[in-house]
């Protein structure tokens, strides 16, 4: 089957407005967290929406809308001009935890505060969780099939396997995938809060024993997804490949993971099986590593089960530690800057992780960035002990995507 | 109640209305079309709230549908009042 490239990628992240940004930033060691959430404090959608489109998208189309310009652009999709591929041969594929909750709670607050003939006439299509992939479609003129995909925090990388699958099956000739969620709301804080899911310390530090919980954060991301025979026809720069994709159901609890971490490794198997790579051919995992005492015991285990004693010969990061949990948008904004670390041999770090808890044994990257140490006896370096060339071998990571509900989504990704 | 309010401020209503619905206040005049505008039947469902906020006037969506023009939409609302 031709291989699936990524051509494009576009970010806003509580670090930032642009990919680079996201991924630059993470491995310098900036934190975007500012008193207990991670909001986008550098967006300003009046730099990508006129006020018309602006107040007719919900905080996270917004999002959708400018990660997605970033992507399309960066894949040297021109703006306003012809697309690469027929309209109708371009998907789109985004996925949210909640949709517009702003737009939900301010119509609730209407109804109740004036009566329901005060309730505006664009508060269902603003808080539609489709409401982004179909703003990205209609504003880059994209025909082909487009949904909206919600599987609470592995959103984004559900939406992600699935434009694979949509490009896969021949449905599509390319597909602008990802994820966006902007849930920073007081009814969000109240009812994660309720649960005892947010940290009370409103530190994000995964896999740390005084982890208490994760930091609320908001965001998009978008990669454009082709062919890789069409899109080296085109002359376009490929970042790098989805070289697979496992999804699975705990089937166990509404919120809490599988203890024994058996459902999550099953999605990480699946993965590695649909990318045809041997778990020894890992070189990182980018975890979902939400610092919630539950997700990172059961993730610890998930990857040892997953990759065996591979799992401790590997860096092991989460994008968390940096930004907080973005949500459905989590798992979008989690491969894109998993993917750029990737090109770059680069092994991001967990931020804020200083005293690994007992019994979490991995290498987490504590701190800050260090090389990506080739996983494999020295088989992936560019010339041989005598000098000869060799193949260089692929540079892969995993990237985790865990959501309540117990659904689990994992992506295996190649740099380029 | 209906007796005191005038046409001009019919007009200000709607054009303030159209403003903030994100259309060219420089365009807006009362002989330019919506579709010129960009104002389309979202906006005029919102319109047809804040009139009936305003003056307790309600405009069915049949009526709006009719409406083209910025003047048609002043001389709806005047017919209802």
């Amino acid at each position: 089957m031709e291989p699936v490239v990524v051509t494009g990628v576009g970010a806003v992240t509580p670090l930032g407005v642009g990919a680079r940004t996201l991924y630059e930033r993470w491995t310098a060691g900036v934190c975007g967290v500012r008193d207990g959430e991670a909001p986008c404090e550098e967006f300003d959608p009046s730099d990508f929406l006129s006020a018309k489109d602006a107040r007719r998208a919900d905080r996270f189309t917004q999002l959708a809308l400018a990660a997605s310009a970033e992507a399309l652009a960066d894949a040297g999709w021109e703006s306003g001009g012809e697309l690469p591929y027929a309209a109708e041969r371009i998907g789109c594929v985004l996925g949210t935890g909640v949709g517009g909750i702003a737009t939900l709670t301010g119509g609730q607050d209407t109804l109740r505060e004036r009566g329901g003939e005060y309730v505006s006439p664009l508060a269902v299509p603003l808080m539609m969780s489709n409401a982004g992939a179909g703003a990205v479609s209609m504003r880059h003129d994209l025909r082909g099939p487009s949904y909206a995909v919600s599987s609470a925090c592995a959103s984004g990388a559900h939406a992600i396997g699935s434009g694979l699958r949509m490009l896969q099956s021949g449905e599509a000739d390319a597909v602008v995938t990802g994820g966006s969620e902007a849930g920073l709301t007081p009814l969000a804080r109240a009812a994660f809060s309720a649960l005892d899911a947010l940290s009370p310390s409103g530190i994000s530090r995964p896999f740390d024993a005084r982890r208490d919980g994760f930091v609320m954060g908001e965001g998009a991301g978008v990669l454009v997804l082709e062919r890789a025979d069409a899109a080296h026809a085109r002359g376009a720069r490929v970042l790098g490949t989805i070289r697979g994709y496992g999804a699975s159901s705990d089937a166990h609890h509404l919120t809490a993971p599988r203890e024994d971490g058996e459902g999550q490794a099953a999605a990480m198997s699946a993965a590695l099986r649909d990318a045809g790579v041997a778990a020894e051919q890992i070189d990182y995992v980018n975890a979902h590593g939400t610092s919630t005492p539950l997700n990172d015991r059961a993730e610890t285990h998930a990857i040892k089960l997953a990759l065996g004693e591979h799992a401790k010969r590997i860096p092991v990061s989460s994008t968390k530690s940096a930004i907080g949990h973005l949500l459905g948008a989590a798992g979008a904004v989690e491969a894109v800057a998993t993917l750029l670390a990737l090109r770059d041999r680069i092994a991001p770090p967990t931020l804020g992780l200083s005293e690994p808890d007992e019994g979490l044994d991995l290498d987490y990257v504590p701190g800050s960035a260090r090389p990506l140490a080739r996983a494999r006896n020295g088989a992936g370096a560019a010339h041989g002990a005598d000098g000869t060339a060799s193949e260089e071998r692929a540079v892969l990571a995993l990237s985790n995507s865990f959501g309540f509900g117990g659904h689990n989504a994992v992506l295996c990704l190649e740099a380029a | 109640m209906s007796t005191t309010i005038t046409e001009d401020q019919i007009e200000t209503l709607v054009i303030e209305s159209l403003q903030t619905f994100g259309a060219d206040p420089e365009q807006i005049t009362r002989e330019a079309t919506f579709e010129a505008l960009d104002i389309d039947s979202l906006d005029l469902a919102e319109l047809s709230q804040i009139v009936h906020e305003n003056y307790g006037v309600e405009l069915k969506g049949s009526d709006v549908a009719e409406v083209k023009t910025v003047d048609d939409a002043i001389q709806l609302i005047a017919s209802r009042l």
